[in-house]
């Protein structure tokens, strides 16, 4: 054992008992430190929670609060898992966050790799590529339908000016074919920035010397592309995919701005159709169990791929 | 680094690379400057074909955010004095007269009590409870953290509706305390979960010298641990803030007049016969605008966060 001058100090100092007299104990400020952060943490997220699985159980409707309520058992949750409406809204968000994904992770991996470059000036513009995420979903949103206006929208316009379609020939958020893709151009734009910066933060970890060596070894570009950098950013893209999954997964403000689930329920995606089961058909207790059923899913999609990444990343 | 240096890409290759990344950078700021410029566009000129790129800036988008307005009988409007201000010739020269000012200041207000303020009580609790789960044995420690974590997979509108009933209940639904509380409690997770890698990071040398040297714990926390963190403490401080900024579905859900902020008021401005583009577009700049000049100054601590919890885990 090594007897450094802190330890011959502390030693000489009174025992933690004289330290105590003087002010709380070790335990006591841990806690008096943690728990009004657990109390909040209760009160906003936990307890809420085991409500929620409660009221699933029961035929409560929030917009009559004197009813009496009833204890339905599983039939709620047998009503959603038997509904077809239910799995249009599965699809519509399967859509959703298989294109926004795939958009994001080669747009936002191929931006990284440019900016790896180097070259001057990279600091600021990836900064000017990072705005739109930091902004607000639900303001940006609703500007984005001006921008798909037909006729004088700007995102027409544009169409038109390089493609030759007249602008006022397609509506994006009007057509059953088109809304879908109107949402994910607009998620895209938004969120690849997030890809991007993790991705930046993969391949900046990746030492030099590596590469170094693989000169000395006379290994090409391309092979050092998928032998070397590939595989030592995939645990930071997979990283990247399970945020946005998770978070596209209860997408609410960017759509609901953009589209409202319309037209018909081609982009109506599963937050969207509880807030609607939740607050305009107020039908708390079904939606409640909905909630359950996608909080389940996500909680075990999400388990599934985390340890997917674990072994990812043990290679 | 050497001019030999094999792992520096060439000039060639750098240069092709900045050119797309400047191509990207233009398309993808485009909607954001179209937002600004709408802002300062009249009513006919924000919707016209093509598109307006050049044209006469007026403040008539701005006016509008600001004020209610009717339209005025000819009788009135001849009976009116001959306009004060700017605001005043704006709206006569098209035959309105103000009513009353409108509610977006209110609203923009709210946004910004409600994101101080939260913000304020997450990094006060979230420091303190990141000290305690850095520095002492907290049983349950990893389970919590890990708990912390997942309760951000729930969908805002799963946890809105007990939400609501709870705040009925409380009498807190659309008031300030309320949503103040609730977003601290959305954020705190984040919070504690940044906060204690920052802390983690800082050398528990130093409070053990401190304590030697006669401090008290909680003096060694104030006066060695907290200025240690600042840096730390501030860019998640900032991480709140745009959160509670941004946050719509809450707000959206669970305040109507008194407590609503900015993010579900501005899609709601309608002009007459339709959306008054130029209004909404001023009320998004204003709203928006000081979230970008954050952005562009803080980079540095910012583009490190977003990576934080990446690199770190």
């Amino acid at each position: 054992m090594a007897d450094t001058p802190i330890d011959r100090l502390a030693r000489a100092t009174p025992s933690s008992l004289a330290r105590r007299v003087r002010g709380l104990s070790d335990r006591a400020i841990a806690w008096v430190f943690v728990t009004p952060t657990i109390l909040l943490l209760l009160a906003i997220n936990i307890f809420p929670l085991i409500w929620t699985v409660r009221l699933s159980f029961t035929n409560f409707a929030a917009n009559k609060p004197n009813a009496e309520v009833k204890w339905v058992g599983l039939r709620n949750y047998t009503r959603i898992l038997t509904d077809p409406d239910i799995w249009q809204t599965m699809q519509a968000t399967a859509h959703f966050l298989f294109w926004t994904l795939l958009f994001q992770v080669v747009i936002g991996f191929s931006l990284a790799w440019l900016i790896n470059r180097k070259f001057r000036g990279n600091d600021l513009l990836t900064t000017l590529i990072v705005l739109p995420m930091m902004l607000s979903p639900a303001v940006v949103g609703n500007f984005w339908t001006f921008l798909y206006e037909p006729q004088i929208g700007l995102f027409n316009y544009a169409v038109e000016f390089f493609t030759g379609i007249p602008a006022s020939s397609f509506s994006m958020l009007g057509s059953v074919t088109l809304a879908p893709w109107s949402i994910v151009i607009a998620d895209t734009w938004m969120w690849t920035p997030f890809v991007m910066l993790i991705c930046l933060a993969g391949l900046r970890s990746i030492p030099d010397y590596i590469y170094e060596a693989a000169e000395v070894d006379r290994a090409s570009k391309w092979r050092q592309f998928w032998t070397m950098t590939v595989p030592m950013v995939l645990p930071f893209l997979m990283l990247a995919v399970l945020f946005r999954g998770i978070e596209n997964f209860k997408m609410f403000d960017l759509v609901v701005q953009l589209t409202g689930g319309g037209p018909g329920s081609t982009t109506l995606l599963t937050s969207i159709e509880l807030k609607r089961e939740a607050f305009e058909k107020w039908r708390t207790g079904y939606s409640s169990a909905y909630a359950i059923i996608l909080f389940v899913t996500v909680f075990g999609l999400a388990s599934i791929y985390v340890k997917a990444l674990n072994k990812v990343k043990e290679r | 680094m050497s001019a030999w240096s094999v792992t520096e890409p060439s000039a060639r290759s750098k240069g092709i690379a900045a050119v797309l990344v400047i191509l990207y950078t233009v398309i993808t700021l485009l909607p954001l400057v179209w937002i600004i410029a709408t802002g300062f566009k009249t009513g006919p000129d924000s919707i016209s074909y093509p598109p307006k790129v050049i044209f006469q800036p007026s403040l008539e988008g701005y006016v509008n955010l600001f004020t209610d307005r009717t339209r005025a009988t000819p009788e009135q409007l001849a009976a009116m004095p001959p306009p004060e201000n700017f605001v005043d010739e704006i709206v006569q020269r098209r035959g309105e007269v103000i009513t009353q000012p409108s509610k977006f200041g209110a609203r923009f207000l709210n946004s910004v009590i409600i994101g101080f303020g939260s913000t304020f009580l997450s990094i006060f609790l979230g420091t303190l409870a990141a000290y305690a789960f850095s520095r002492f044995r907290v049983p349950l420690k990893d389970d919590l953290l890990f708990f912390i974590l997942s309760t951000r997979m729930m969908p805002p509108i799963a946890v809105a509706i007990p939400i609501f009933l709870m705040f009925r209940q409380l009498g807190l639904s659309d008031t300030h305390l309320g949503m103040i509380l609730l977003y601290t409690g959305v954020n705190i997770s984040l919070a504690v979960w940044l906060l204690k890698g920052f802390i983690d990071e800082i050398p528990r040398e130093y409070e053990e010298a401190a304590l030697i040297d006669g401090y008290t714990r909680l003096q060694a926390f104030r006066k060695v641990v907290l200025p240690q963190a600042a840096t730390g403490i501030a860019s998640t401080a900032i991480f709140c803030l745009i959160f509670a900024w941004n946050e719509y579905a809450f707000a959206f859900l669970l305040t109507s007049g008194t407590a609503q902020t900015a993010p579900p008021f501005i899609p709601t401005i309608f002009g007459v016969g339709g959306k008054d583009w130029p209004a909404v577009a001023a009320g998004a700049t204003l709203f928006l605008l000081p979230v970008m000049i954050f952005t562009i100054l803080l980079r540095k601590h910012l583009l490190r966060g977003i990576t934080f919890g990446a690199v770190r885990k």
